[in-house]
């Protein structure tokens, strides 16, 4: 659609980290708002919080490796007027810390931006430890949390942009892997906003994240094959657009979903949980079915998980080949 | 404005905190739970804070420049709603709704529910760091003048991130968080000592950078002198370890760990209060 000023993705896609595009954000952030502050955890770098580290060094908090003080400290920040961004691995900040979350910033109603890099399981060598799969669905089971799913670098900016003018509390979900770019600066991002990235009327891909990136490649090389998918990019998921995307599947009346983490309470459950109620359509979920990430290449780990384009392809012609 | 009420003799602000502790006994035996033995212990301290040493307005909660009070143990809270009701944040009446359905005064202290309440709490071990928060924030909104007091048990030093914060406030030397734990030596299970050894708790904020002193928590003169002492101290943050007595003032509740969390039923409440006006009774005759 032309109003949303997607990159053409018949040319070759350029790929950023999507942490890379929350560290241009959080310092323009910075530069319009003096009251935006930051707090990390020892991984200022890997978080990409550095430039605004160098730039505001008096509103720049390092605690150190303590998680469980890092959201709290920012719960505090947050109660004498500031607008904290606090970063982390996600394994460790939602993963470590989820009751200080609750606690202090949720039921305290504290406007804390918690920043979860490194999620999913394109972290890669790593290893399972720091391949947080669950955060999606820890953090959308808070009352009063916005939970955001950027899916590529240019749309981190945007909803950092976006999360510093907002006074709710969040959780913003970065990837470490660089995946291929598919929106401008030109592309609309609203908080709770879900996005039709490609039209059609055989099936409803729901995506959110890097996953987005994937579903519209297969997108492109369905159509060519004369299967038109309706790509419903979803950046919130919590709260959902629940209009858009019902909308959707009652056009399409089949979906997957798609997301780089457990499919138990992420992505997949919040769609299920509004179809159930509203729609119920046959579904298939893509993402992590109830076991842990491991070593490998990011490649290796996404083929193995069944989360490329080429996977989404295969499941939406076994998909429609059902009846 | 801020209003500092600091008018009263320390006979007076004695008087006050029995008071405070008929009130605890009072509500707690109305809502048929609760947390009387540390909220006793703590109503010296709430008195000194809230009638002597902070800088705040009663009918101006919100004022910007007041000082802070955050109570991390948040299971005390008893102690703070009274002595708030006393102070004039809200009419006393209604510290009867303590625990009920739609009442202000939740079983734990929920920020939204009550002007002048400054957090959420109950899960332990958080008050620090939202000090620490609060502080960093201060400064960074060139406020120089204002205080923040963190109530703690000392059971609830167990929790690690009381000791995550206890490093961060002299890394950035937070002067103006001055900590109180409540060293009353009980916790649910049992003392203090045979449950999680605590040991020497002054070498251990000292060691972890602090002003740590030791002082009589039940004693209001000792705990006003130890706060204009704290804040004359620049170089880093100050904790006061302040011994208390669990069940202050009640004779069967002094020091018995089980009356950490269990509420007082009408006849233990009655000899709670005759207990109490006893001693107001004392408080009264003494001389100034
Ligand atoms: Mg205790």
């Amino acid at each position: 659609m032309s109003d949303l000023h997607l990159v053409d993705m018949g040319n070759e896609l350029a790929k950023e980290p999507t942490r890379k595009g929350f560290g241009r954000g959080l310092l323009k952030a910075g530069q319009i708002d003096e009251n935006v502050v930051a707090a990390c955890a020892d991984l200022t770098g890997s978080t990409c919080m550095d430039s605004f580290a160098k730039e505001f060094p008096e509103r720049f908090v390092q605690v150190g490796v303590a998680e469980q003080n890092l959201v709290t400290v920012g719960s505090g920040l947050a109660a004498q007027g500031k607008t904290p961004f606090v970063s982390s691995y996600a394994a460790f900040s939602p993963g470590r810390n989820w009751e200080q979350i609750r606690t202090t910033i949720c039921l305290n109603n504290q406007p804390v931006n918690v920043v979860g890099s490194h999620a999913g399981i394109s972290v890669g060598p790593d290893g399972a430890t720091h391949q947080m799969l669950e955060d999606i669905a820890l953090m959308r089971v808070l009352p009063n949390m916005v939970v955001v799913v950027p899916c590529d670098g240019p749309e981190a900016e945007r909803a950092t942009l976006a999360l510093a003018k907002d006074d709710r509390p969040s959780y913003l979900r970065l990837a470490r892997e660089a995946s291929p770019i598919i929106t401008t600066d030109k592309t609309p991002f609203e908080i709770g906003k879900a996005y039709v990235f490609s039209e059609g009327t055989d099936l409803t891909i729901i995506s959110t994240g890097t996953m987005t990136a994937q579903a519209m490649i297969a997108s492109e090389q369905l159509y060519k094959q004369g299967v038109e998918v309706e790509v419903v990019h979803v950046p919130t998921i919590k709260p959902l657009d629940k209009e858009t995307i019902l909308k959707s599947v009652r056009k399409t009346k089949k979906v997957i979903t798609i997301e780089e983490g457990q499919v138990a309470g992420g992505l997949a459950g919040a769609v299920a949980e509004l179809l159930a109620e509203n729609y119920p359509a046959p579904m298939k979920r893509l993402g992590v079915h109830d076991r842990f990430g491991e070593s490998g290449t990011p490649a290796e780990l996404l083929e193995d998980f069944g989360l490329t384009a080429h996977h989404i392809k295969l499941a939406v012609h076994e998909f429609i080949s059902q009846k | 404005m801020g209003d500092k009420t600091k008018t009263l003799t320390f006979k007076e602000l004695k008087k006050q905190a029995n008071d405070i502790r008929v009130s605890i006994i009072k509500m707690v035996e109305a809502a048929g739970s609760g947390h009387p033995g540390g909220s006793l212990g703590l109503a010296d301290i709430f008195t000194a804070l809230y009638f002597d040493v902070m800088n705040c307005d009663p009918k101006n909660p919100d004022w910007g420049e007041r000082d802070i009070l955050l109570l991390s143990n948040g299971h005390c809270v008893p102690v703070q709603y009274a002595t708030m009701a006393h102070a004039g944040f809200f009419d006393t009446k209604e510290l009867i709704t303590l625990r009920k359905h739609k009442s202000r005064l939740q079983g734990h202290p929920e920020r939204h529910a009550l002007p002048g309440l400054e957090n959420t709490s109950g899960p332990l071990g958080c008050g620090l760091s939202q000090a620490c928060g609060m502080a960093l924030a201060m400064r960074m909104n060139k406020q120089t003048n204002r205080y923040i007091y963190v109530v703690m048990g000392d059971g609830e030093l167990d929790e690690g991130n009381v000791w995550e914060a206890a490093m961060l406030a002299p890394k950035y030397n937070l002067n103006n968080i001055i900590g109180i734990v409540d060293r009353n030596n009980i916790q649910i299970d049992g003392p203090t000592e045979n449950i999680m050894p605590l040991g020497d708790l002054k070498q251990k904020w000292e060691a972890f950078g602090w002003n740590a002193v030791d002082i009589d928590g039940n004693n209001i003169e000792a705990v006003i002198s130890a706060i204009d002492m704290a804040k004359a101290v620049k170089e880093k943050p100050t904790v006061l370890i302040a011994r208390t007595t669990p069940g202050k003032g009640v004779s069967f509740m002094e020091n018995d760990y089980h009356w950490h969390g269990v509420a007082p039923n009408a006849d233990q409440a009655k000899v709670a209060l005759d207990d109490l006006h006893e001693l107001g009774a004392k408080i009264e005759s003494e001389h100034e």
